[in-house]
């Protein structure tokens, strides 16, 4: 991995009570499937982003598994339900250990 | 106008002059005398609204010939229908005389001997006087002019301005919204550039970015017409990513986008549209689905497929417009529109004839302007034909020899690839063949003529993947042009098998023996959309051909054998 | 009466045609096939019975690139802390592996649909197992299309 991957989001910042918002998410990341090879023929590792999880005020809301076949920068949307104000953390897992993190707040009227 | 029925009195008076004078086809004198302008333009009006169309003008700023398919097959469902008719069924299903105006508009039958008589179409100062006409007979307020896209490339000119040339064009017609195909293989930069500045929208609710998903073009725009409200929603090419080279705009992504289109015209309705309109260059067949499975539209004003129709033809309530292309004909739909729906239309597909429309002098000197720096590139004189060349069909034409026989000896190879583009003019026996006629063949931004070597099996996979992306039953499986078009092989095509069973007896005609699936063969081609292909530009390729070559003498196209239709 | 070799000569570019397909496959593996896909659910859910309906996938007819095929699978469900997808699993049956991605929902999220963005190394079918809070069972599957492409147009 050459770069540290950098997450992006997409949420509202304001949502109605109620309102069913979409959230986006993004993050730079090769996802190396472990099924290339390099030109010596020798199979390149796996290194892929595996699980991504989404909580609201700690509690996890939306998770996603992710396997080989999910694309290098892997994008992830899903539906939230906006019953109150608070803060969303996004978490991204690596295959090597590392956790990659964003926060996004909604205001919900 | 034109309604149907006009011409066909005038077709049918010119059969009976030809009958009673024994003179074969009328000659060019008398058929210049029978169409009018008045004629051509005669059109009983209707409601309130006009609607006008052109679409697939392929930056073909001047008249030309272009000869329609004679062979154009339908799959599945939609064999035998419209626009799946050639040469003498078009005659026969929309009742046209053979010899008339129309006929030789509309059809291959005896293209030369009527191009002789009819003259060239097209060209942006008859199709400017003609808006003009309609626009003073209708008033300003009441015509809608919509550019279903394929407007902005493949000529020699668009080419070296980067599209400025037709742009500039365009913008003298003065339309109202246009959606677009070929115009990306601009880049996304100078696509962005121009539809920044262009006094009307771009439209495209099937173009998303390839990061959040966001729109890249405005969907749609209601315009307030004739009394009407009138909401148009562009569809570009919904495969310009894999029918051209995705690099060119790495960051858009297409598709058809039915559920988004949907909501489209539900919005369109909430916010009090009266009609709506699709500006689509799907394709003929896509837009014939696509009118069965999404529901409340009135209009497709379809494109891509070049297909030329004098008739609408109706897909439940939804009325499908085919223009067709390279400036042969203006569409003029004239609506009756009350208590916000459809309620009766009039039809008439407009035809060009360069011979009997006057000029419109500042479109003329417009273009003048713009071929005035390459006039003398476009005027060189390469070669001369003795017999017809055109491109268009769903197989090899015999301007597609000229390309593949060029590319075989001047690249030095045992087989060449010529994209099945549908544009490019067609020339009559006896023409000369200049640098012009070449590249409107030809003129694009990905033209490197390539050399490589692949094995048969490799080109045994390509013919099939292309024959699938013509000829599979479901029209939405179905992307690009027509069949790609071989020089130095013969092979056998069954269209209505499935992928991998269609492409049989291949055949290396030089030595008559069967292509070897473990072989390499040398290849040569070109418009690869592969990014960073090295090669001369095709136009190179085909100019040194012609040069030495000096007379071209088309042969028989029996290379490809088609079976089972 | 042949162009400077240093054109000739460029030969290792391949048809650009044929490198959509060839990018995405990349040296010819092995491939899962329906059965692997089968194995797969049947490891989450021994021989429970897949009823049909409820699921929609979304996918290009076409993919424009094997290498980013865009999915978004939406399941029928009031999503209510009594009745709610508790998960959706995607298999590929023409990739290396079938797995692709399985998500985990929660009544919170208000509408069981998302959307990720897969490598499909040929044209296959796409199969989307959902699991209801009750512990039924419901698939569906759709064909995407990867072609090589070109020819214009």
């Amino acid at each position: 991995m050459s770069n540290k991957p950098v997450p992006r989001v997409r949420v509202p910042a304001n949502a109605k009570k109620d309102e069913l918002i979409e959230i986006k998410t993004l993050i730079s990341h090769e996802m190396e499937s472990g099924q290339r090879r390099d030109s010596a023929g020798k199979v390149i590792p796996r290194r892929i982003i595996n699980t991504f999880t989404a909580e609201f005020d700690g509690k996890t809301v939306f998770e996603a598994t992710w396997h080989p076949a999910i694309s290098a920068n892997p994008y992830q949307s899903f539906f939230y339900k906006a019953v109150k104000s608070g803060e969303f953390t996004f978490k991204w897992k690596d295959d090597d250990g590392s956790v990659y993190e964003s926060k996004a707040k909604i205001q919900v009227a | 106008m034109i309604s149907r029925r006009d011409f066909l009195q005038a077709g049918a008076a010119a059969s009976a002059l030809v009958a009673a004078s024994g003179l074969g086809p009328l000659n060019r004198v008398a058929a210049q005398q029978r169409l009018s302008q008045a004629d051509i333009l005669r059109f009983q009006p209707l409601g309130t609204l006009t609607l006008l169309y052109v679409a697939d003008l392929h930056a073909q700023l001047r008249p030309v010939y272009y000869r329609e398919p004679s062979i154009n097959l339908g799959v599945g469902e939609v064999k035998g229908l419209v626009p799946h008719l050639t040469g003498k069924d078009v005659l026969a299903h929309f009742n046209l005389p053979a010899g008339s105006p129309m006929a030789h508009a509309l059809s291959s039958e005896d293209f030369v001997a009527l191009a002789k008589n009819y003259g060239r179409m097209g060209g942006f100062d008859r199709i400017a006087t003609i808006i003009k006409a309609i626009r003073a007979e209708r008033g300003e307020g009441n015509c809608l002019l919509l550019d279903g896209g394929d407007t902005w490339t493949n000529a020699w000119g668009a080419l070296q301005t980067k599209a400025q040339d037709v742009v500039e064009a365009m913008n003298l017609l003065k339309p109202d919204a246009m959606t677009g195909h070929w115009e990306f293989t601009l880049g996304a930069e100078r696509v962005k550039e121009i539809t920044d500045k262009l006094p009307f929208p771009f439209l495209a609710q099937n173009i998303r970015d390839t990061e959040f998903e966001d729109r890249v073009f405005e969907p749609r725009k209601t315009f307030e017409r004739g009394g009407a409200k009138i909401a148009v929603i562009g569809q570009a090419y919904p495969y310009t990513a894999i029918a051209n080279p995705r690099w060119m705009f790495p960051k858009w992504s297409f598709g058809l986008r039915e559920d988004d289109l949907r909501k489209e015209v539900e919005d369109a309705r909430a916010e009090g549209a009266d009609i709506v309109v699709l500006l689509s260059h799907n394709g003929f067949d896509i837009d014939r689905k696509m009118a069965g499975r999404v529901k409340g539209i009135d209009i497709i004003l379809t494109s891509h497929t070049h297909d030329a129709l004098p008739d609408v033809v109706k897909v439940g309530q939804t009325l499908l417009i085919a223009t067709g292309s390279h400036g042969k004909f203006v569409s003029r739909l004239d609506l009756d529109i009350r208590d916000k729906a459809l309620k009766g239309y009039r039809f008439g597909l407009i035809p060009v004839f360069s011979d009997a429309i006057t000029p419109d002098a500042e479109m003329a000197a417009l273009v003048a302007k713009h071929r005035a720096p390459f006039e003398k590139d476009l005027s060189r004189v390469l070669a001369k034909t003795e017999g017809l060349l055109y491109r268009r069909g769903n197989f090899q034409g015999s301007f597609d020899d000229v390309f593949t026989d060029a590319m075989l000896q001047v690249r030095d190879v045992e087989i060449a690839l010529s994209p099945g583009v549908r544009w490019g003019a067609s020339l009559l026996p006896g023409q000369d063949i200049t640098f012009e006629d070449v590249t409107n063949a030809c003129a694009m931004s990905y033209p490197q003529c390539y050399r490589t070597s692949m094995k048969g099996e490799m080109l045994k996979t390509v013919l099939e993947d292309v024959a699938d992306n013509i000829f599979n039953p479901d029209p939405y499986l179905q992307g690009g042009g027509d069949m790609v078009r071989v020089g130095g092989m013969g092979f056998t095509i069954d269209p209505n098998a499935t992928i991998g069973q269609r492409i049989s007896n291949m055949t290396n005609l030089r030595d008559g023996k069967p292509i070897d699936a473990n072989r390499e063969y040398t290849v040569a081609g070109w418009a690869s959309i592969n990014e960073g292909t090295q090669g001369p530009p095709i136009w190179d390729v085909v100019s040194q051909y012609l040069t030495t070559k000096k007379t071209i003498t088309p042969r028989p196209l029996d290379a490809v054998k088609v079976v089972n239709i | 009466m042949t162009f400077p070799d240093a054109l000739s000569r460029r030969d290792a570019i391949v048809l650009a045609a044929l490198s959509a397909a060839a990018t995405a496959i990349g040296p010819r593996l092995a491939h899962a096939d329906a059965a692997a896909v089968e194995a797969e659910i049947k490891k989450l859910y021994a021989d429970k019975k897949l009823g049909s309906g409820r699921v929609k996938i979304d996918v290009p007819q076409i993919a424009e690139n094997g290498l980013v095929v865009p999915i978004n699978v939406e399941v029928e469900s009031p999503m209510t802390e009594q009745d709610f997808v508790k998960a959706v699993h995607v298999y590929a049956d023409g990739n290396p592996l079938p797995g692709v991605v399985s998500f985990a929902f929660t009544p919170a999220c208000g509408k069981a649909a998302a959307s990720s963005r897969m490598r499909l190394a040929q044209t296959q079918n796409i199969i989307a197992v959902a699991e209801m809070s009750d512990g039924s069972l419901f698939t569906s599957k759709v064909e995407v299309k990867v072609t090589i492409g070109g020819c214009g147009g």
